[in-house]
């Protein structure tokens, strides 16, 4: 593919878009684990929110 | 009868109903970005102007729309807070934060590069590029005011007022072109009386326009999730604290 004399900049403009959309999407599901794995961590030493604890109620 | 955001209101709904959208916004995503990086540069002819650099704008602008629209998802977000107290109303804005300034960030880089060939510089501090960059300040001062305040409560009242006033630069944003004397070309998709760009290269630019939306749908329903999972860790950490004292009063005792 040629993409002229300034081929440089538009390569340049798709690569750092590319990298900083990497970066976040990562960093979403990343944080996202992480999270699950401390929600978990606290289940399974019987720390559980109250909702949680009580589907059953509406209200909590 | 309740209302669709009053359903929402319910985080507990709410990570069940984003859970299962959450796959099928992401394919869609991946699918539309696809096919428009296939129409940027396989079917989109070079501009008769700026040559083949007319590809840059298939990306600027989507990131420039997405720029000003995430702000405008923040003040929503913090007028639904301060003003109706929906639960999500905070966890939206904040979620919306770091996405905006990404793609605030993506503007003003890509923007840049495009400049150098076809203006001759990177930079100049005319209205458009200073008020896109001011802009890029307010989502960092956002972020930065937020996570310096400790108290949660606070930190989201203090974090919406400063969305509200900050909206004021949407409408600048959107009129410095016409204001004063620039380099950056007026508006030529979102225009009284329709877009003024030949139809083979606007239908790529609306192609990725449409793909990078719905991309930053996908990642703000993460970042949702994420800080509902966040607030659900923290709230977990304080009881845990509070049994181990309670534990300790009763051995004391």
């Amino acid at each position: 593919m040629d993409l002229g004399p300034h081929a440089a900049f538009i390569w340049a403009s798709y690569g750092i878009l590319v990298a900083v959309l990497a970066g976040l999407i990562a960093w979403l599901v990343l944080d996202g684990r992480m999270l699950e794995r401390r929600l978990a961590d606290f289940a399974a030493r019987g720390i559980t929110r109250r909702s949680a604890a009580k589907p059953s109620n509406p209200q909590s | 009868m309740q209302s669709v955001t009053q359903r929402l209101a319910n985080p507990t709904r709410f990570m069940e109903l984003s859970g299962r959208l959450l796959p099928w916004v992401s394919g869609a995503a991946a699918l539309i970005i696809g096919y428009g990086l296939y129409l940027s540069f396989f079917v989109a002819p070079p501009d008769y102007q700026q040559g083949e650099t007319v590809r840059i704008m298939f990306i600027h602008v989507p990131c420039a729309w997405l720029a000003m629209w995430g702000y405008g998802l923040i003040a929503i977000s913090a007028f639904g807070l301060l003003v109706f107290r929906h639960p999500l109303a905070d966890v939206s804005a904040k979620a919306a934060a770091p996405l905006g300034a990404a793609f605030t960030f993506l503007a003003l880089v890509t923007g840049s590069l495009w400049g150098r060939p076809t203006w001759g510089t990177y930079w100049v501090w005319d209205a458009r590029l200073t008020s896109v960059l001011i802009l890029f300040f307010l989502y960092l001062g956002l972020i930065a005011l937020r996570s310096s305040i400790e108290d949660e409560t606070v930190a989201s009242k203090l974090t919406a007022v400063l969305a509200l006033v900050g909206i004021v630069m949407l409408p600048i944003i959107k009129f410095s072109v016409e204001w004063g004397n620039t380099l950056h070309q007026p508006s030529s998709v979102l225009k009284i009386g329709g877009p003024t760009i030949d139809p083979s290269i606007l239908t790529p630019l609306l192609v990725m326009a449409l793909g990078f939306t719905v991309l930053f749908i996908a990642m703000h329903l993460k970042a949702m999730r994420n800080e509902i999972l966040r607030r659900r860790v923290k709230a977990l950490q304080l009881a845990e604290v509070e049994r181990v004292q309670a534990g300790h009063l009763a051995a004391a005792e």
